[in-house]
């Protein structure tokens, strides 16, 4: 029941009704609005057991394994929320003078020091809010870098960006975004790009290539230092995209494998929570060609002060992407998060995640499910195909993925990468234990029987939670997203 | 099995190509690639006048699952563009061959038509699992 449907005209919460004396009263008349804002008339209790209840339907990392990994969100440790709502950091205002603010500046330098040193990059800066945001950054300072050439009269010929066709989806709308033509690289049989065909590709058009390494297919790109080369010599700009970050945290640096520009998801890769689609960190690193466009505000320090430098002293600063240090609540958590883990502790967090990968690969593939690319090492993430059930047994990877909530698990993503069909990419992240595993690879072979023997109980599942399966494609064709009243 | 009419031509990016008699050609996706993608919600046309070289993206169908690009199967100029599908993309998963139709092109080069595969070859490269 929506909590509009309970309300009743003239209940009050008493908690959060307007008092006399409140600062609002200094606002203008002419500002103040005539009419009623729209919002339920309940009581307290009534709003308490409504969001309470809502919270209970959730299937949430804190309640479930959730094998859709760092690609959504890791376990967000709880002293990381903590720590970041200390009252000098969470009464903070964003416009405080950089003199009473030397505390909050000093996390703010220390984790782009971190992010410099732990993705090798010669300079970071904290400024976009989000991944996609990070992405648009990063190809924007490759244009940036572009245009500056040849005495600044540009290099008007390089129009194309290459994204190999595993890449997330995002990758060719930034380059769009930032004017560039895509050009799709293709992948070959193994899950690498496919050299030959980036060779026949790059020329004096080519602005960059933006790459995820590891892929999306869940596989370390092997010729990662032949494709820097080949993008390099004709001229062409690196984009790292962090997506995958996890796998190699703390182990390889993209700055070691050429990359000129990268962006990191400080929501994803260092655990900061983004529930309900926010809020996000998409940090940029940069290498010492780029380093003069990077976004502002950047933190600096001067003989133990610190300060916020903005446009005025970059000039060929790509700008701002957002008012103030954006969210900077998220990049505390993210600042505490890696200075608890400090460099051993980033190093496990990719060895446990590619760890326990690699081990529900191992156990998968012997209880028989097939495994995109057998031949391959899995990264933190690894792909299952179930062709075979929805061919031969008419269940597909929906049906799986809805049964698996029957048994209490979040389903891994499915039908992404587009390349795979029926997949399943599992992400099992480095902190779930080794029994949680083994249940949920218990509970895929156990649907596989029930795939073979009753498949009208998997094909129609959930049947144990709220809702039955929903009708996805009534929900994009009539968008419902706000209450109306009568 | 999926549906292969004899009398189309194909592509191996999964488009069907049927021959007018005013010398154009009409375009859609074929049941095997509808079927893949599950119930489309969304498909985007070209508008009449386009011209395409062949693999262009020559229009979009999205499903719940996927976005897919369709491409250009010779170079031509667009002349008609399936209006309907905007309000009911899910003609194309009940009709792919025949109310699903995408858009109608004129192929620069009027052999083009025939040069495509035939019913025959793409039953076999469906089957053969190498999409």
């Amino acid at each position: 029941m929506l909590v509009f449907e309970q309300a009743r005209t003239g209940r009050i919460n008493a908690a959060q009704s307007v008092k006399k004396d409140n600062v609002t009263n200094i606002i203008p008349e002419q500002f103040k609005r005539k009419t009623r804002p729209l919002l339920p008339e309940i009581s307290e209790m009534q709003a308490v057991r409504h969001y309470t209840r809502l919270s209970q339907k959730n299937f949430s990392i804190d309640t479930h394994f959730y094998p859709l990994g760092s690609c959504t969100m890791k376990y967000n440790p709880r002293a990381c929320n903590q720590l970041s709502m200390l009252p000098g950091l969470l009464n903070r205002h964003p416009a405080t003078p950089d003199s009473n603010s030397q505390g909050f500046l000093a996390c703010m330098y220390d984790l782009q020091e971190i992010l410099k040193d732990v993705t090798g990059m010669h300079e970071v800066s904290l400024a976009p809010m989000a991944g996609a945001q990070g992405e648009f950054a990063g190809v924007a300072m490759i244009r940036a870098y572009h245009d500056a050439q040849n005495g600044g009269k540009g290099d008007p010929a390089r129009t194309e960006i290459l994204v190999p066709d595993a890449a997330h989806g995002t990758n060719p709308a930034t380059a769009t975004m930032c004017n560039f033509k895509v050009k799709e690289i293709p992948t070959n049989s193994d899950g690498d790009v496919d050299i030959d065909a980036l060779k026949a590709a790059v020329g004096p058009q080519t602005a960059g290539i933006m790459l995820t390494n590891p892929s999306t297919l869940g596989v370390f790109e092997r010729k990662i230092k032949e494709i820097a080369g080949i993008v390099h010599d004709a001229g062409g700009l690196l984009y790292y995209d962090g997506a995958n970050l996890n796998a190699i945290l703390g182990k390889v640096k993209p700055g070691d494998m050429g990359f000129d520009v990268i962006h990191m998801n400080l929501h994803k890769t260092f655990s900061t929570p983004h529930g309900g689609g926010g809020p996000g960190a998409g940090p940029v690193g940069v290498s010492k060609r780029l380093e003069p466009y990077l976004p502002v505000p950047m933190v600096v320090e001067n003989e133990g002060e610190y300060h916020v430098v903005t446009e005025k002293s970059r000039s060929q600063s790509i700008g701002r992407l957002s008012a103030y240090m954006g969210n900077a609540g998220i990049l505390l958590r993210a600042y505490i998060y890696a200075r608890m883990l400090g460099s051993e502790g980033m190093q496990r967090v990719a060895e446990y995640a590619t760890l326990n990968a690699n081990y529900m690969l191992a156990v998968m593939q012997k209880s028989g499910f097939e495994i995109a690319y057998p031949e391959r090492r899995a990264t933190h993430e690894f792909i299952v195909t179930l062709k075979k059930q929805a061919k031969d047994l008419g269940v597909n990877t929906m049906d799986f993925a809805k049964r698996l909530l029957d048994y209490g698990f979040h389903a891994p993503t499915t039908y992404f990468p587009l390349l795979v069909p029926e997949c399943l990419l599992i992400e099992p992240t480095e902190t779930e234990t080794k029994q949680e595993l083994d249940d949920f690879m218990r509970a895929m072979i156990a649907i596989q029987k029930e795939a073979e023997t009753e498949p009208e109980i998997v094909k129609t599942a959930p049947h144990s939670l709220p809702v039955r399966r929903l009708d996805d494609v009534k929900a994009a064709k009539e968008l419902d997203l706000v209450w109306q009243s009568e | 099995m999926s549906e292969i009419p004899q009398d189309l031509r194909y592509t191996k990016t999964h488009e069907w190509i049927m021959k007018n008699d005013e010398g154009t050609l009409t375009v859609g996706v074929t049941d095997h690639a509808q079927s893949l993608l599950g119930d489309l919600v969304f498909i985007e046309a070209p508008e009449e006048g386009t011209t395409f070289q062949e693999g262009d993206d020559s229009a979009v169908v999205e499903s719940v699952k996927a976005a897919s690009d369709v491409y250009a199967p010779v170079d031509g100029e667009v002349t008609a563009s399936n209006e309907v599908l905007g309000d009911t993309p899910e003609i194309i998963n009940n009709d792919p061959y025949g109310d699903g139709w995408i858009y109608k092109i004129k192929p620069e080069d009027a052999g083009a038509f025939d040069a495509l595969m035939d019913a025959e070859a793409y039953a076999e490269f469906v089957n053969s699992g190498d999409e």
